[in-house]
């Protein structure tokens, strides 16, 4: 079903997206600093008492992740919805599929930074010593795929509607409700706060990425075309 | 079973009001079907041995979340075959699934709330099935949000449909995340509901109540259907008329204005 056209026109995409983000900045000068802040704000709610805190911290890593991945495929399809640009990409022959998976691509990359920098935030903010490496490594890729995958569709969806910035959240977040159980359960794993195996977890947010990245895939047309 | 017949006549050449005589049948048989589930579920049946008289709450309970799914799954299958076929029955027919499937999830929720209240002694607890059917309502008041967006017929079709299956493919992952999630499962599948060692009135209790609440949706989704297909009408005509207007603003004459064929914009 992947030829080598829809490669081709998804590493296209994803590279003018991450273009566009090194030169306008807006992920490392907006959405980072707005995740580090929500990441303060928890702790101003739930007293700085470290217990509470470290005993919240993946639920509150991933939460923070849903949110700053909400600012960013607004951002990330903002750019798109501007004078027709989406009939444009759609117009220059690249195949929907490929300008998906780009988006996605790009999303992945961008988010998965964000994590990054975000465990730093935990390690320094929430005291988080991170054990359990591989299966971290696992969780947050899968889970950003999936991120990614589920909200590029709806990303797409809303941006052409003026009412997108309320929209977005209510119909992504709800979509995105087994990621935050799963990544979180996961993370709690890996930091030894359950003795009981991880994989599952990851194998759970692979199997919801595969899907929702197939069903981008085939969804994509219709949507740049109709929707 | 019902539902098929009746559905079928309705795609014909299109109704033109939101009864006839298969859903006056289709409305008696609910009636009688919810007198039977009313007097049966509340007076007759003898009160359960361990749950006492709430099991009365389960009689409303399972038919309501058993017509939610069915719902759900006609707005999944003609949100699909709206993309394949662009066609505007399964367009209408899957939004208007949606519309009651939300409503009827809605009273399950609130009933089964209810329900924990007086056995649990709180409305809510993060029990798997809440908390996934908690999940399914926001996901399905989001494909209503999207309906409700205006927009031309096309657009909004394609929209909700992808909604629908976006929505859907999602049921059984969330079920797999809480159950896992929460470690302990009530054990029972929806059908299962029907305890095995329910005896006598209390089964007929049951059946006459999912019965009911099945011939109630149909009834619902019918009458639903045809209101959609008949504002679909009403906004084709009300553009229609606005054209012509316009066209006699500017001196043009009316003469041989095809009708738009269908163009429904909602407004």
């Amino acid at each position: 079903m992947i030829s080598e056209s829809v490669v081709r026109d998804a590493l296209l995409v994803a590279a003018k997206d991450l273009r566009l983000e090194r030169r306008s900045k807006i992920g490392i000068a907006q959405v980072l600093p707005f995740a580090v802040l929500v990441l303060l704000l928890f702790a101003f709610a739930l007293d700085p008492d470290r217990n509470i805190l470290r005993q919240a911290t993946p639920g509150l890593f991933w939460v923070t992740v849903l949110f700053s991945a909400v600012l960013t495929l607004q951002r990330s399809f903002g750019v798109e919805a501007e004078d027709g640009i989406l009939d444009a990409l759609r117009l220059s022959g690249m195949s929907p599929a490929g300008i998906y998976l780009g988006k996605v691509a790009a999303l992945v990359v961008q988010l998965l930074a964000l994590e990054v920098v975000l465990a730093f935030g935990v390690a320094i903010l929430y005291d988080t010593r991170f054990i359990g490496i591989p299966l971290l490594i696992g969780v947050s890729v899968t889970a950003t795929l999936g991120i990614a995958g589920a909200g590029a569709v709806y990303g797409a969806l809303a941006a052409r509607l003026r009412s997108r910035d309320t929209l977005l959240p209510l119909l992504l977040l709800p979509l995105l409700a087994p990621v935050l159980i799963s990544a979180t359960r996961g993370f709690e794993v890996s930091l030894e706060r359950e003795a009981v195996s991880g994989w599952p977890w990851a194998a759970l947010l692979g199997i919801f990425a595969l899907v929702y990245v197939a069903l981008g895939s085939l969804l994509f047309r219709p949507l740049l075309e109709d929707a | 079973m019902t539902t098929t017949t009746t559905g079928a006549a309705t795609t014909a050449a299109g109704p033109t009001g939101t009864g006839s005589r298969g859903t006056k049948v289709l409305g008696a048989l609910s009636l009688v079907a919810i007198a039977l589930a009313v007097a049966y579920g509340l007076f007759i049946s003898p009160p359960d041995a361990q749950l006492g008289e709430t099991i009365r709450i389960i009689y409303m309970h399972v038919p309501t979340v058993m017509a939610a799914y069915v719902a759900f799954i006609i707005t999944a299958v003609s949100s699909a075959m709206y993309l394949w076929k662009r066609n505007e029955f399964w367009d209408l027919l899957g939004s208007s699934s949606a519309e009651i499937g939300v409503l009827f999830f809605a009273v399950t929720i609130v009933d089964g709330a209810l329900w924990g209240k007086v056995t649990w002694g709180v409305f809510w607890r993060w029990e798997p099935r809440l908390t996934t059917s908690a999940v399914l309502l926001i996901m399905y008041i989001g494909y209503l949000a999207v309906r409700a967006i205006p927009a031309d017929a096309r657009t909004r079709a394609t929209r909700s449909a992808i909604v629908g299956l976006v929505a859907v493919v999602n049921i059984p992952i969330v079920h797999k995340a809480v159950d896992w999630w929460r470690g302990l499962h009530q054990g029972r599948t929806v059908l299962g509901t029907i305890d095995p060692e329910m005896g006598g009135t209390q089964l007929f209790a049951m059946y006459a109540s999912l019965v009911a609440g099945l011939l109630v949706f149909a009834w619902l989704l019918i009458h639903r259907f045809r209101t959609a297909y008949l504002a679909e009408r009403v906004a084709d005509l009300g553009l229609d008329a606005a054209l012509a207007e316009r066209r006699l603003e500017g001196g043009t004459p009316v003469a041989g204005t095809s009708a738009p064929s269908s163009t429904g914009v909602t407004s």
